[in-house]
Parts: structure tokens; sequence; C-alpha cells
């Protein structure tokens, strides 16, 4: 009965391609949007609109990213973190060195100097597939790191290899607050999202995942191969590479290269999975799931913090968590977006299921 | 199925934001906050684990002994961080506010952990206390109002070996001519003293070359292997975790002595050398702190915590390195609330005056004898401009059993570190556009 699309006519071809053809999804968007622009700056505290709802955007940027490339392409990547660190440095490099540049730009710049980068590492895709890729694009995990660490010139010779992100200034305004910074990540993730949801709805998208689906099928239509696959690294790496330049800028405010290491790039690569692969609504329920849930599970067990010791808190979490994804992941393999979507089902027959 | 997993994960989404707020204290300013930041897991848990049950087991004697500072109790939380930036910042920005004054100090144990909050201690006014760790050139106050690496920072300490090593030779002139093999973690830590290594062998004419360990350092065949080969005559360790013991017994079988090798405080404890075995006795390396329980302090930690049952870990661990790391940083940690109380009364503080409180610590040898920790922490003497507080650094020796005191009390290389000091931290208020106060009032 919620979603019933009764009396809903297309009348034109615009209404038809809408990203939300149902109304009742164009309402719940605006709602969503409502809360996330007014609601929650207007009423959530510092601590969550600081740390936890600012890196839930940051990393659902960088999900949305590998979900481009894995879930819809189905080039198989475990070098996220690597290409979030090139953003990171890039737009970092950039301001140290060219302070005059709005860090609007340098964002930009971030992801352009990382999409350059995910198509050097990409290049492997063109002859490569599956597991054999991702062993691949580890090697970008690695060199990257160790080549931050390394070549002193990308700290700007910081002695503990450490960098700090200058102030964040637009206009004589400068994003200090909470609200600012999140809303400045709010608006960049929303729009960016906005623009992967159009991209894999367009010829490009459906390219990318014509070849997830099939290569050589693919192939054999016409689409080229090399074009597609290399765009998909190129937009990927994009979409991390901000997503790298918003963590140390707008969340941290500093970041070292070990901040990326292989392990974040699996931490990106869960969210993708649990959220749902080929979804962009899933790589924010993912970042979501698995941001939150630690934070979640300590703040709560702290309500028991006097009967539990410290130790035993802190080692419930990593079974609580681990068992969670085991739970999820077997009872819907396709991901937090897959369940979404079996609710809406559910809630087109309500309450008259049959 | 299905609607049970539903069901769960709606009740999540809307029990989220409860426990977040649940909190709350009553305000008759008998009550002083501590906040906590532990790692109890991730990888280098093995160290985090005793570290913080000393912090713990000290702020509890002192509610059990004197009944709080100043009378004042203790009260703290813990939170996990697990070694990672963001989950730190996460427990930050959670604790900043409990308490009836919000959060006092912050004590991070972490580099990486250190550099994340920097930014925010002046807007949050609270300050952090790194105590042998973090940022090296914080320890210029003009810049760095928040931010005190207490007692002796990496730079400092590592003069301190070349110091140690002298002594053996028998005079600092003795030092010309020696070959120093730097066996480091490949990482930004392990690195961040090479510019200073290269400075002292300018000034005393040693030779100095860098072995980089790649992280996590379970197998150092080749390295060692090249130290060898390059046949120094000491060798400073720079190790972390599990690297420090593998680097032992890979020294013990390419035939460099244990007795030549010098290790930083975080290759200074017993889960590094009891692994190695017998390749580990002999070895030295500088610490801040003196080990074992033969002090007044521990001994009072020992009656009034753990034979009371309270203990927070295991009794055995009282003494050993990490543990009593974990009681130094605890204990300078109340005394700068203690200062701070002096002057402001003996009521629950809030950062800003917790952070006068540290800035104007005055440990003498006398005070320090009187809080039962004689020979236990050298000397500190904190000023606006000398965030480091002049500390000094002991070198201690493995025996195959324990470690036992191998040196004075030595003083670092203070003019030649300082000079760096001030170089990089007006690097730092450069890029940031700090300007820096100036220390004179």
């Amino acid at each position: 009965m919620f979603y019933r699309e009764t009396g809903q006519y297309k009348t034109t071809y615009a209404a038809d391609r809408a990203i939300f053809p149902i109304r009742q999804d164009r309402i719940g968007i605006a709602i969503l949007l409502v809360v996330a622009f007014v609601v929650i700056p207007l009423f959530a505290n510092e601590y969550w609109l600081r740390s936890v709802l600012t890196p839930v955007l940051v990393f659902s940027l960088a999900a949305i990213g590998l979900n481009i490339l894995t879930g819809y392409t189905g080039q198989l990547s475990l070098g996220t973190a690597a290409f979030m660190a090139v953003g990171a440095f890039a737009a970092y490099n950039l301001e140290v060195r060219v302070p005059e540049v709005p860090f609007l730009v340098s964002f930009v710049v971030a992801g352009l100097a990382a999409a350059g980068v995910g198509i050097l590492f990409g290049l492997p895709s063109l002859r490569i597939k599956g597991f054999y890729l991702a062993v691949a694009t580890l090697a970008a995990q690695f060199f990257i790191e160790w080549l931050f660490t390394h070549v002193g010139w990308f700290t700007n010779y910081s002695t503990s290899g450490v960098i700090t992100a200058p102030p964040m200034t637009l206009l004589g305004y400068s994003f200090e607050s909470a609200e600012s910074r999140y809303l400045l990540t709010l608006c960049i993730v929303a729009g960016m999202a906005i623009m992967a949801k159009n991209m894999v709805r367009s010829e490009l998208g459906r390219a990318w995942m014509a070849v997830r689906d099939m290569d050589v099928a693919a192939e054999a239509i016409g689409i080229n191969l090399m074009a597609t696959k290399l765009t998909a690294f190129a937009v990927s790496s994009f979409y991390c590479g901000v997503a790298g330049a918003l963590w140390a800028y707008v969340y941290l405010g500093t970041v070292e290269p070990q901040a990326f290491d292989v392990l974040r790039s699996f931490e990106i690569l869960f969210m993708v999975i649990i959220g749902g692969l080929g979804s962009i609504l899933g790589s924010f329920l993912g970042a979501a799931f698995i941001v939150l849930l630690p934070i979640f599970i300590a703040n709560a067990s702290g309500l028991f913090g006097s009967a539990l010791s410290a130790e035993t808190i802190a080692h419930l979490e990593f079974v609580i968590f681990g068992g969670l994804i085991i739970l999820f992941l077997v009872v819907e393999p396709l991901g937090l977006a897959r369940l979404w979507q079996i609710v809406k089902e559910k809630l087109r027959l309500w309450p008259f299921p049959y | 199925m299905h609607k049970c997993l539903l069901v769960a994960l709606a009740a999540l989404v809307l029990a989220g934001p409860v426990p977040a707020v649940a909190q709350d204290q009553s305000g008759d300013g008998a009550e002083q906050f501590i906040p906590i930041t532990s790692y109890r897991t991730g990888p280098y848990a093995v160290g985090g684990i005793p570290f913080m049950d000393g912090f713990v087991d000290y702020l509890k004697m002192i509610n059990a002994r004197d009944g709080g500072i100043e009378g004042v109790r203790i009260v703290w939380e813990e939170c996990e961080t697990a070694y990672k930036p963001d989950r730190f910042v996460e427990c930050y920005e959670r604790l900043k506010n409990r308490g009836e004054r919000g959060a006092s100090v912050f004590n991070p144990l972490g580099t990486p952990l250190t550099y994340a909050v920097i930014d925010r201690l002046p807007a949050d006014k609270i300050p952090l206390i790194t105590l042998g760790y973090g940022r090296t050139d914080a320890s210029d106050g003009r810049v760095f109002p928040y931010v005190f690496p207490l007692m002796v920072n990496y730079w400092s300490q590592n003069t301190a070996k070349i110091r140690y090593i002298a002594s053996l030779e028998g005079g600092l002139e003795n030092l010309d001519g020696l070959k120093i093999a730097n066996v480091h973690h490949d990482s930004a830590y392990g690195k961040e003293t090479a510019p200073v290594l290269a400075k002292q062998a300018e000034r005393y004419g040693f030779e100095v070359r860098h072995f980089p360990v790649v992280h996590p350092g379970i197998d150092q065949k080749a390295v060692w292997l090249n130290v060898r080969r390059y046949r120094p005559d000491y060798v400073i360790l720079r190790g972390w975790g599990v690297m420090n013991q593998t680097a032992l017994k890979e020294a013990a079988r390419v035939g460099v002595p244990a007795d030549k090798i010098v290790g930083v405080w975080w290759s200074c404890a017993e889960q590094d050398t009891v692994p190695a075995g017998d390749a580990a006795v002999g070895y030295t390396c500088s610490t801040f702190h003196n080990n074992g329980t033969d002090f007044q302090l521990m001994q009072d930690i020992i009656t009034h915590v753990h034979d009371a049952g309270d203990g927070t870990g295991p009794r055995e661990a009282v003494g050993t390195g990490f543990y009593n790391r974990g009681v130094i940083n605890a204990f300078v940690t109340v005394e700068a609330i203690r200062t701070a109380m002096g002057e402001f009364g003996a009521r629950a503080l809030g950062g800003e005056e917790v952070r006068w409180g540290i800035e104007n610590m005055e440990l003498t040898d006398a005070d320090i004898a009187a809080a039962g920790a004689a020979n236990l922490v050298p000397p500190i003497s904190v000023s606006c401009a000398d965030h480091e507080g002049g500390g000094k650094v002991l070198f201690v020796r493995w025996t195959g059993e324990s470690f036992e005191t191998a040196s004075d009390w030595l003083e670092p290389d203070r003019d030649l570190v300082r000079g760096m000091i001030e170089e990089s931290a007006a690097q730092y208020a450069a890029e940031k556009g700090i300007t820096p106060r100036t220390c004179e009032s």
C-alpha cells in the first residue's frame, strides 16, 4: 500500500527516465535530504557531526568509488586506500606549494591525480581478471604506501612523515565548526552520488555492466573493452581520491601514509559487499553499517561498564561485529541494498500480501 | 528469517543514538574526570594492555590511599582506540565533554593518534600529554601551547643513545671513526631520528648507516646480513612490536653481540626480550623511567590495589616495562593536576586549568622522593617555551630475567635538538598560519 504506484502514469519519456520513477521514492528522498541538510545540523551535537556522520559520508564516497569498479564493472580491486592516499597527498601538496589555490579546486585535482594513477594501475585489467587482478591492484596498494613513506617530497620533508592539512577557507569563510564541515562533506558527497547514479544509468554505466556480466559478449556487441575498463578505473579512482582528500582535510585534518594501508582497502571492500554490489544506495548503507556498528557496540557496552572489564568490552566488540557480518551475509548475500528492496516489495502489497 | 533480520536492524537504528546521551554526571566539584584512551585490541595490544593496566592501577591507588588528588576523587572512562587515529578521534569527541568540567587531559599513547587531534586542542582547550612519543617539535611550547611531549622526545632520546655509547667508549672524543648501524622500523616513526643522527654524526665524527626493516618485521635475515657486512661498532635498534624480538634473534645468529645493541623505549620491554631468549642477554635499551617494584609507589599499588583484589591486570605484570610506563604516565598526569589544584583550589578542574598545571609543573628530586618515586623518574621542569620538561634518559640492560640499571640518568644533546625543534615548529607555524605566542610574561 505504501509503494503502490497505481495511478502514476508516465506520459513523457523524461518521466520514464527519471532517477526515481515512483512518487513515494521522490517524497522519501526529499525528506531524507531535508533531514540530512537541515534537521541534523540543527539538532545533532558536535560528537555526532564530527566523529560519526562525517566519516560515514567520506567512507560512503569511497565505497561508491569502489562500487563503480567492483560492483558495476566487475573488476575486483584491493587498491582503494592507495587511491585515497593519492587524493589526500595530491591535495596537500597542491595546497602547500600553491597556497593561492582554493581548497575545492585542490579536491578536484586530488580526484584527477587519483584518476591518473588509477588508469595506470588499471592497465593490467586489460589482460587479467578476477582474483589475479585483485593481486595486481594490491601492488598499487603497497607501492603507493611505500612511495609516500620514502619520498620526502610528498610529505614536504616532514620529519615524522605525517602531513597536516592547511586550514580550509573559501571566500573568507573558514570551515572550522563541526556543522560547516559536515555540510561541506554532505554537499560534495550528495552531488557526487547523484552524478554516480546518473552515470550508471547512462550508456557508460550500461557498458560497465555489460563488461561485468560477460566481457566477450560485450566486445561482440561493440563495446570497446579497453576504454570501458579504463574509464571505470578512472572514475572509481576519482571518487576515491576525493574521498581521501576529504578524509585528510575535513575529517582528521592530518594524514600519514599508514592510515591508508591494505586494511583500509579491505574495510571499504567489506562496505561494498555488505551494502550491496552494484548499488549506490548500498554504498551508503554499507559505510554506515561498518562505521557505526563498532561505535554503537562500544557505546552500548559502556552502559554495562562497571560489570565488564575494559578489555572484555574491547574484545566483545570484535566478536559481535564479526558475528553480525556473518549473519547478514548468510541471510542476505546480496547486501543491505537488496534487503531494502525486499522491504519495498513487501510494503507494496502490505497489508494484504496474498 | 528476513523478518527477524529487518526487525533487528530497525531496533539497532532506533537504539543507536540512545547510549551516547545516556551518561550524565553530578556537578558538585568533588570528582576529577580523566579520559582514558587505550588499545587493548589490534596489532599493538601486547604493549597497550599492560600499559593501560598500570595507568588505571595508579589512579585506583590514588583513590584508595589518598581518597583522590587533594581529596578530589578521580573518575575515568576508558575508550578503545585499537591504535587507529579515526577511532581515537571518535573517542576524543565522545569523552571531551564527559565529567562535570569536561575532559581534563588526554594521553593518546601513539604518535599517529597524537597528530589526529593536535588541530582540535586549542579550540577545545584540552591539553595532551605524550610521554616519550608524539610530535617531537611540539616541545616548542610557543607554537604548541596544548601539547606536552614530556620527559624525552624521540630526538632527545636518540641523542642520549649516542652519549651512552660514548660513555662505553670512554668519552665523546672517542666516537670519532665509529661505525653505527641504525636498524629501524620502516615507517614515519622509524625514520624520524635519521636527521638528528646525521647532525650528531657531523658533530662527533662517527659514521651512520640506516637499515630499514619492513613492517611488521618477521623476516629480517637479509637486513642483518647487510648489518654484518657493514661491521658496525654499535647498532641502534629503533623497532616496534614483533620486530624487536626477531631483530635480537637475527643479530645473535649473524654474530652481532647483544651488548652492542642499543634500543629505543618501544623496544625496551619484557615482551621484546623474553621471546628472544638467550639472544637478548646483555641487550641495552633506553627508557625514561626505572623498572621493577622496588619503589614505595609500586609497593603502594600492590598493597592498595592488588592486595585489595582490585588489580586491573595480572599481578605479575607489575614492575614490567610497559606497566611501569603506564604508572609513570598516570603519575605525571596526577602531579600536573595537583599542581593546577595548588593554583585553582582542590576541586574538579577543566582542560585549560590542567594545561596551566602541566606547564607550571616542577618536580624536583625531593618532590619525587616524597611521592615515593625516587629514582623511578627523573626530575621534570616544564615551562612555557619548553614543553619537554628537561627529562633525562636511563639505560637498562636485560639480564635474562629482568632489566637492570646500566647507566646514570644521562643528559641528551639538548642544544642540538632544541635548534632542530624550533626550526621544525616554525615550519609548522608557517604552514598553519599560527603566530607563536611569546613566553616572557
